[in-house]
Protein backbone atom coordinates (compact mmCIF):
# COMPACT_ATOMS: atom_id res chain seq x y z
CA UNK A 1 0.00 0.00 0.00
CA UNK A 2 2.58 2.28 0.93
CA UNK A 3 4.27 1.96 -2.36
CA UNK A 4 1.94 3.86 -4.45
CA UNK A 5 2.31 7.31 -3.00
CA UNK A 6 6.19 7.09 -3.71
CA UNK A 7 5.93 5.37 -6.64
CA UNK A 8 4.23 8.85 -7.95
CA UNK A 9 6.59 10.52 -6.37
CA UNK A 10 9.26 9.42 -7.86
CA UNK A 11 7.43 9.99 -11.29
CA UNK A 12 6.43 13.41 -10.68
CA UNK A 13 10.12 14.34 -9.89
CA UNK A 14 11.29 12.48 -13.17
CA UNK A 15 8.94 14.77 -15.45
CA UNK A 16 10.03 18.04 -13.59
CA UNK A 17 13.73 16.49 -14.32
CA UNK A 18 12.93 15.99 -17.89
CA UNK A 19 11.30 19.24 -18.22
CA UNK A 20 14.08 21.24 -17.22
CA UNK A 21 16.44 20.48 -20.50
CA UNK A 22 16.51 22.62 -23.05
CA UNK A 23 14.88 21.75 -26.79
CA UNK A 24 18.20 21.77 -28.42
CA UNK A 25 16.42 21.36 -32.24
CA UNK A 26 14.84 24.62 -31.24
CA UNK A 27 15.58 26.98 -33.91
CA UNK A 28 16.60 30.49 -34.17
CA UNK A 29 15.08 32.72 -37.22
CA UNK A 30 15.21 36.08 -37.15
CA UNK A 31 14.00 38.44 -40.29
CA UNK A 32 14.34 34.87 -42.34
CA UNK A 33 17.77 34.78 -41.27
CA UNK A 34 19.36 31.33 -38.89
CA UNK A 35 21.31 32.17 -36.27
CA UNK A 36 24.12 29.15 -35.24
CA UNK A 37 22.82 28.75 -31.61
CA UNK A 38 24.70 25.56 -31.77
CA UNK A 39 28.14 23.94 -33.29
CA UNK A 40 31.39 22.47 -32.19
CA UNK A 41 32.96 24.22 -29.33
CA UNK A 42 36.35 25.13 -30.04
CA UNK A 43 39.40 23.28 -30.26
CA UNK A 44 40.90 25.09 -26.86
CA UNK A 45 37.60 24.71 -25.06
CA UNK A 46 38.88 21.40 -23.31
CA UNK A 47 35.63 20.31 -21.48
CA UNK A 48 33.25 20.43 -24.07
CA UNK A 49 31.86 19.06 -27.02
CA UNK A 50 29.56 21.63 -28.07
CA UNK A 51 28.78 24.75 -27.64
CA UNK A 52 25.22 26.35 -27.52
CA UNK A 53 23.81 30.28 -27.52
CA UNK A 54 21.99 31.19 -24.23
CA UNK A 55 19.07 31.01 -26.35
CA UNK A 56 18.52 28.00 -26.36
CA UNK A 57 17.71 27.43 -22.46
CA UNK A 58 15.06 30.13 -22.08
CA UNK A 59 11.67 29.70 -21.92
CA UNK A 60 9.78 29.43 -25.06
CA UNK A 61 8.05 32.56 -24.24
CA UNK A 62 11.20 34.21 -23.97
CA UNK A 63 12.55 32.83 -27.00
CA UNK A 64 10.13 34.03 -28.93
CA UNK A 65 10.43 37.45 -28.06
CA UNK A 66 13.87 37.34 -29.63
CA UNK A 67 12.85 36.26 -33.05
CA UNK A 68 10.72 39.41 -33.86
CA UNK A 69 12.65 42.36 -33.49
CA UNK A 70 9.31 44.10 -33.17
CA UNK A 71 8.37 42.43 -30.00
CA UNK A 72 12.08 42.55 -29.22
CA UNK A 73 12.36 45.06 -26.40
CA UNK A 74 16.16 45.34 -26.92
CA UNK A 75 14.68 47.35 -29.69
CA UNK A 76 13.69 50.26 -27.66
CA UNK A 77 16.99 50.92 -26.46
CA UNK A 78 18.36 50.46 -30.03
CA UNK A 79 16.53 53.24 -31.41
CA UNK A 80 17.39 55.47 -28.68
CA UNK A 81 21.33 54.45 -30.19
CA UNK A 82 20.13 55.59 -33.42
CA UNK A 83 19.56 58.81 -32.17
CA UNK A 84 22.84 58.86 -30.10
CA UNK A 85 24.70 57.67 -32.78
CA UNK A 86 23.68 60.76 -34.65
CA UNK A 87 24.05 63.45 -31.58
CA UNK A 88 26.60 66.02 -31.96
CA UNK A 89 28.62 65.93 -28.32
CA UNK A 90 31.74 67.47 -27.08
CA UNK A 91 33.91 69.91 -28.10
CA UNK A 92 34.88 69.09 -31.35
CA UNK A 93 30.89 69.60 -32.63
CA UNK A 94 31.01 66.00 -34.00
CA UNK A 95 29.18 62.85 -33.88
CA UNK A 96 29.50 59.43 -33.99
CA UNK A 97 28.28 59.39 -37.45
CA UNK A 98 30.39 62.79 -38.42
CA UNK A 99 33.53 60.08 -39.07
CA UNK A 100 31.45 56.96 -39.31
CA UNK A 101 28.53 57.85 -41.91
CA UNK A 102 26.90 54.35 -42.26
CA UNK A 103 26.12 52.26 -39.05
CA UNK A 104 26.37 49.23 -41.09
CA UNK A 105 30.14 49.69 -41.93
CA UNK A 106 30.70 48.20 -38.45
CA UNK A 107 29.27 44.93 -39.82
CA UNK A 108 31.27 42.00 -38.05
CA UNK A 109 33.37 44.44 -35.36
CA UNK A 110 31.36 42.64 -32.99
CA UNK A 111 32.46 39.31 -33.85
CA UNK A 112 35.93 39.77 -33.04
CA UNK A 113 35.50 41.96 -29.97
CA UNK A 114 37.83 42.49 -27.54
CA UNK A 115 40.60 42.63 -29.68
CA UNK A 116 44.31 43.71 -29.36
CA UNK A 117 45.26 47.06 -30.28
CA UNK A 118 48.24 48.96 -30.16
CA UNK A 119 49.46 45.86 -27.58
CA UNK A 120 46.54 46.24 -25.44
CA UNK A 121 43.31 44.46 -25.30
CA UNK A 122 40.12 46.82 -26.51
CA UNK A 123 36.49 46.22 -25.57
CA UNK A 124 33.62 47.75 -27.37
CA UNK A 125 32.80 50.16 -24.83
CA UNK A 126 36.41 51.29 -24.36
CA UNK A 127 36.74 51.66 -28.23
CA UNK A 128 33.10 54.01 -27.98
CA UNK A 129 34.88 56.05 -24.88
CA UNK A 130 37.75 56.48 -26.93
CA UNK A 131 36.54 58.16 -29.63
CA UNK A 132 34.54 60.22 -27.65
CA UNK A 133 37.35 61.58 -25.75
CA UNK A 134 39.90 61.97 -28.55
CA UNK A 135 38.12 62.18 -31.51
CA UNK A 136 34.95 64.13 -30.31
CA UNK A 137 36.13 65.79 -27.34
CA UNK A 138 33.40 65.03 -25.30
CA UNK A 139 33.07 63.32 -21.98
CA UNK A 140 33.38 59.02 -21.91
CA UNK A 141 29.82 57.13 -21.00
CA UNK A 142 29.75 54.94 -17.98
CA UNK A 143 30.78 51.68 -18.81
CA UNK A 144 27.25 50.05 -18.52
CA UNK A 145 25.31 52.81 -18.66
CA UNK A 146 22.25 53.26 -20.91
CA UNK A 147 24.13 55.16 -23.59
CA UNK A 148 26.74 53.00 -24.22
CA UNK A 149 24.65 49.93 -24.13
CA UNK A 150 22.31 51.13 -26.40
CA UNK A 151 25.28 52.17 -29.07
CA UNK A 152 26.83 49.29 -28.48
CA UNK A 153 23.73 46.92 -29.04
CA UNK A 154 23.49 49.30 -32.58
CA UNK A 155 26.94 48.38 -33.67
CA UNK A 156 26.39 44.98 -32.55
CA UNK A 157 23.27 44.49 -34.58
CA UNK A 158 25.28 45.28 -37.34
CA UNK A 159 26.92 42.10 -36.95
CA UNK A 160 24.02 39.55 -36.49
CA UNK A 161 24.12 36.47 -37.80
CA UNK A 162 27.70 36.37 -37.90
CA UNK A 163 29.72 33.77 -36.35
CA UNK A 164 31.90 35.29 -33.26
CA UNK A 165 35.33 34.83 -34.28
CA UNK A 166 37.88 35.92 -31.77
CA UNK A 167 41.59 36.07 -31.72
CA UNK A 168 43.15 34.45 -29.14
CA UNK A 169 46.46 33.88 -30.39
CA UNK A 170 49.72 36.14 -30.85
CA UNK A 171 49.32 39.31 -28.89
CA UNK A 172 46.41 37.84 -27.39
CA UNK A 173 47.85 34.59 -26.09
CA UNK A 174 48.86 35.46 -22.41
CA UNK A 175 45.94 37.69 -21.26
CA UNK A 176 43.41 34.41 -22.75
CA UNK A 177 45.57 32.60 -20.45
CA UNK A 178 44.85 35.05 -17.84
CA UNK A 179 40.96 35.12 -18.45
CA UNK A 180 41.18 31.21 -18.23
CA UNK A 181 42.70 31.32 -14.79
CA UNK A 182 40.08 33.71 -13.81
CA UNK A 183 37.43 31.09 -15.43
CA UNK A 184 38.64 28.34 -13.69
CA UNK A 185 39.51 30.25 -10.15
CA UNK A 186 36.97 29.65 -7.74
CA UNK A 187 35.45 33.13 -6.15
CA UNK A 188 33.36 34.32 -3.25
CA UNK A 189 32.12 32.63 0.09
CA UNK A 190 30.36 29.71 -1.98
CA UNK A 191 33.77 29.10 -3.43
CA UNK A 192 32.58 28.71 -7.03
CA UNK A 193 34.57 29.06 -10.17
CA UNK A 194 32.33 30.52 -13.80
CA UNK A 195 33.30 26.59 -14.62
CA UNK A 196 31.38 24.78 -11.66
CA UNK A 197 27.95 26.33 -13.15
CA UNK A 198 28.24 26.87 -16.43
CA UNK A 199 30.61 23.88 -17.55
CA UNK A 200 30.16 21.36 -14.92
CA UNK A 201 26.13 21.78 -15.06
CA UNK A 202 24.61 24.19 -17.83
CA UNK A 203 21.39 22.67 -18.59
CA UNK A 204 20.41 22.17 -14.95
CA UNK A 205 18.60 24.06 -12.63
CA UNK A 206 20.24 26.44 -10.01
CA UNK A 207 17.21 26.87 -7.97
CA UNK A 208 14.54 28.52 -10.29
CA UNK A 209 17.18 29.33 -12.42
CA UNK A 210 18.24 27.09 -15.75
CA UNK A 211 22.15 27.53 -16.25
CA UNK A 212 23.18 28.26 -19.92
CA UNK A 213 26.79 27.73 -20.89
CA UNK A 214 27.88 31.36 -20.08
CA UNK A 215 28.18 32.52 -23.86
CA UNK A 216 28.42 36.14 -24.55
CA UNK A 217 27.23 36.21 -27.77
CA UNK A 218 24.40 37.93 -27.42
CA UNK A 219 25.27 41.03 -25.77
CA UNK A 220 24.84 43.32 -24.83
CA UNK A 221 21.42 41.50 -24.08
CA UNK A 222 17.81 43.04 -22.88
CA UNK A 223 17.12 41.20 -19.52
CA UNK A 224 13.25 40.53 -18.81
CA UNK A 225 14.52 40.59 -15.07
CA UNK A 226 15.99 44.32 -15.10
CA UNK A 227 13.95 45.63 -18.40
CA UNK A 228 16.89 47.13 -20.16
CA UNK A 229 20.31 46.50 -22.10
CA UNK A 230 22.67 44.82 -19.77
CA UNK A 231 26.61 45.21 -21.14
CA UNK A 232 28.87 42.08 -20.68
CA UNK A 233 30.82 42.97 -17.80
CA UNK A 234 27.63 44.31 -15.87
CA UNK A 235 26.65 40.39 -15.99
CA UNK A 236 30.10 39.39 -14.75
CA UNK A 237 29.58 41.45 -11.86
CA UNK A 238 26.12 39.99 -11.47
CA UNK A 239 27.54 36.65 -11.34
CA UNK A 240 30.09 37.28 -9.10
CA UNK A 241 27.74 39.09 -6.75
CA UNK A 242 25.56 35.39 -6.03
CA UNK A 243 28.98 33.76 -5.55
CA UNK A 244 29.06 36.09 -2.82
CA UNK A 245 32.31 37.11 -4.06
CA UNK A 246 33.83 41.22 -4.33
CA UNK A 247 33.52 41.68 -7.76
CA UNK A 248 36.02 43.05 -10.34
CA UNK A 249 35.65 46.58 -11.46
CA UNK A 250 34.24 47.45 -14.88
CA UNK A 251 37.07 47.69 -17.50
CA UNK A 252 39.55 46.16 -14.93
CA UNK A 253 42.46 43.89 -16.09
CA UNK A 254 40.55 40.94 -15.07
CA UNK A 255 37.44 41.75 -16.59
CA UNK A 256 38.65 42.26 -19.84
CA UNK A 257 40.68 38.67 -19.84
CA UNK A 258 37.94 36.97 -18.54
CA UNK A 259 35.84 38.57 -21.50
CA UNK A 260 38.46 37.74 -24.42
CA UNK A 261 38.38 34.02 -22.98
CA UNK A 262 34.23 33.77 -22.50
CA UNK A 263 33.99 35.41 -26.03
CA UNK A 264 36.56 32.83 -27.16
CA UNK A 265 34.73 30.07 -26.08
CA UNK A 266 31.29 31.18 -28.05
CA UNK A 267 33.95 31.27 -31.79
CA UNK A 268 31.42 29.58 -33.89
CA UNK A 269 27.95 30.74 -32.51
CA UNK A 270 26.38 33.83 -34.17
CA UNK A 271 26.50 37.65 -33.03
CA UNK A 272 22.99 38.10 -31.66
CA UNK A 273 22.72 41.70 -30.14
CA UNK A 274 20.74 42.18 -29.22
CA UNK A 275 19.33 39.54 -27.63
CA UNK A 276 16.48 38.66 -24.68
CA UNK A 277 17.16 36.46 -21.73
CA UNK A 278 15.69 36.76 -18.28
CA UNK B 1 6.21 66.41 -25.20
CA UNK B 2 7.68 63.71 -22.69
CA UNK B 3 11.24 62.76 -23.46
CA UNK B 4 12.15 59.91 -25.89
CA UNK B 5 9.07 59.14 -27.02
CA UNK B 6 8.60 57.38 -30.46
CA UNK B 7 5.80 55.67 -31.59
CA UNK B 8 6.10 52.29 -33.43
CA UNK B 9 3.41 50.16 -35.39
CA UNK B 10 3.57 46.80 -36.79
CA UNK B 11 0.99 46.14 -39.55
CA UNK B 12 1.14 43.44 -42.62
CA UNK B 13 1.50 45.47 -45.94
CA UNK B 14 -1.28 43.20 -47.76
CA UNK B 15 -3.88 41.27 -46.63
CA UNK B 16 -6.95 39.40 -48.35
CA UNK B 17 -10.23 41.07 -48.47
CA UNK B 18 -12.38 40.48 -45.14
CA UNK B 19 -9.33 39.40 -43.70
CA UNK B 20 -8.78 39.74 -39.97
CA UNK B 21 -5.30 40.59 -39.32
CA UNK B 22 -2.91 41.27 -36.13
CA UNK B 23 -1.51 44.65 -35.62
CA UNK B 24 1.08 45.12 -32.84
CA UNK B 25 1.64 48.95 -31.54
CA UNK B 26 4.62 49.95 -28.93
CA UNK B 27 5.09 53.66 -27.89
CA UNK B 28 8.15 54.16 -25.56
CA UNK B 29 7.37 56.24 -22.94
CA UNK B 30 8.33 56.17 -19.04
CA UNK B 31 4.25 55.80 -18.21
CA UNK B 32 5.04 57.59 -14.45
CA UNK B 33 2.36 56.77 -12.38
CA UNK B 34 2.12 59.86 -10.57
CA UNK B 35 2.34 57.67 -7.22
CA UNK B 36 6.54 57.65 -6.67
CA UNK B 37 8.39 60.11 -5.17
CA UNK B 38 11.41 61.50 -6.00
CA UNK B 39 14.74 61.68 -3.56
CA UNK B 40 13.50 64.91 -1.69
CA UNK B 41 9.87 63.11 -0.64
CA UNK B 42 8.69 65.53 -3.37
CA UNK B 43 5.59 63.54 -5.58
CA UNK B 44 6.89 63.00 -9.50
CA UNK B 45 3.74 64.58 -11.12
CA UNK B 46 1.55 61.68 -13.20
CA UNK B 47 3.12 61.89 -17.36
CA UNK B 48 1.45 58.79 -18.68
CA UNK B 49 -0.12 57.94 -22.50
CA UNK B 50 -3.99 57.84 -21.39
CA UNK B 51 -5.65 57.11 -24.63
CA UNK B 52 -4.97 55.08 -27.72
CA UNK B 53 -7.24 55.15 -30.65
CA UNK B 54 -7.32 53.03 -34.17
CA UNK B 55 -8.53 54.24 -37.14
CA UNK B 56 -8.91 52.48 -40.73
CA UNK B 57 -10.08 54.92 -43.25
CA UNK B 58 -11.39 57.13 -40.39
CA UNK B 59 -13.70 54.50 -38.74
CA UNK B 60 -12.83 53.67 -35.48
CA UNK B 61 -11.78 50.62 -35.11
CA UNK B 62 -10.07 50.63 -31.50
CA UNK B 63 -10.14 53.06 -28.15
CA UNK B 64 -8.34 51.93 -25.22
CA UNK B 65 -8.22 54.36 -21.82
CA UNK B 66 -4.82 53.83 -20.15
CA UNK B 67 -4.46 53.87 -16.56
CA UNK B 68 -1.64 54.83 -14.23
CA UNK B 69 -0.80 50.93 -13.16
CA UNK B 70 0.44 50.45 -16.90
CA UNK B 71 3.77 49.96 -17.38
CA UNK B 72 6.54 51.50 -19.22
CA UNK B 73 6.70 51.78 -22.96
CA UNK B 74 3.15 50.24 -23.44
CA UNK B 75 2.28 47.54 -25.75
CA UNK B 76 -0.52 46.77 -27.14
CA UNK B 77 -2.08 43.72 -29.57
CA UNK B 78 -5.33 44.11 -31.39
CA UNK B 79 -6.92 42.64 -34.17
CA UNK B 80 -8.51 44.20 -36.92
CA UNK B 81 -10.82 42.84 -40.42
CA UNK B 82 -9.65 44.82 -43.53
CA UNK B 83 -13.02 45.15 -46.18
CA UNK B 84 -10.82 46.93 -48.28
CA UNK B 85 -7.37 48.79 -49.15
CA UNK B 86 -6.68 51.83 -47.01
CA UNK B 87 -5.16 53.40 -44.25
CA UNK B 88 -4.62 52.75 -40.64
CA UNK B 89 -4.25 55.84 -38.12
CA UNK B 90 -2.48 55.45 -35.29
CA UNK B 91 -2.98 58.23 -32.25
CA UNK B 92 -1.69 58.12 -28.77
CA UNK B 93 -2.72 60.54 -26.37
CA UNK B 94 -0.08 62.02 -23.65
CA UNK B 95 -1.33 63.35 -20.31
CA UNK B 96 0.74 66.61 -21.14
CA UNK B 97 -1.61 67.39 -24.13
CA UNK B 98 0.66 65.98 -26.94
CA UNK B 99 -1.01 63.88 -29.42
CA UNK B 100 1.86 60.80 -31.23
CA UNK B 101 0.51 60.18 -34.51
CA UNK B 102 1.30 57.07 -37.00
CA UNK B 103 -0.39 55.43 -40.08
CA UNK B 104 -0.01 52.57 -41.83
CA UNK B 105 -0.60 51.71 -45.67
CA UNK B 106 -2.41 48.19 -45.74
CA UNK B 107 -3.38 47.04 -49.66
CA UNK B 108 -5.60 44.36 -50.92
CA UNK B 109 -4.34 40.79 -52.64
Amino acid sequence: MGFKPILTTAAAIASLAFAAHADQDAKLVIDGQTMITQTKAPAFVENLDDIYSGWIYRADETQALEMDDFENPGFVFLDQGIDLFNAVDGTEGKSCAACHENVEDFAGLRATMPRMKDGKLQTMEEQVNECRTTRMGAEPWKYSGGQMTAVTALIGLQSRGMPVNVAVDGAAAPIWEKGKEIYYTRYGQLDLSCSNCHEDNYDTMIRADHLSQGQINGFPTYRLKNAKLNSIQARFKGCMKNVRAKPFKEGSDEFKALELYVASRGNGLSVESPSVRN
Amino acid sequence: MAKGVKPRVKVPKKAEAGETITIKTLISHKMESGQRKDSDGKIIPRSIINRFTADFNGQNVIDVTLEPAISTNPYLQFEATVPEAGKFDFKWYDDDGSVYEESKEISIG
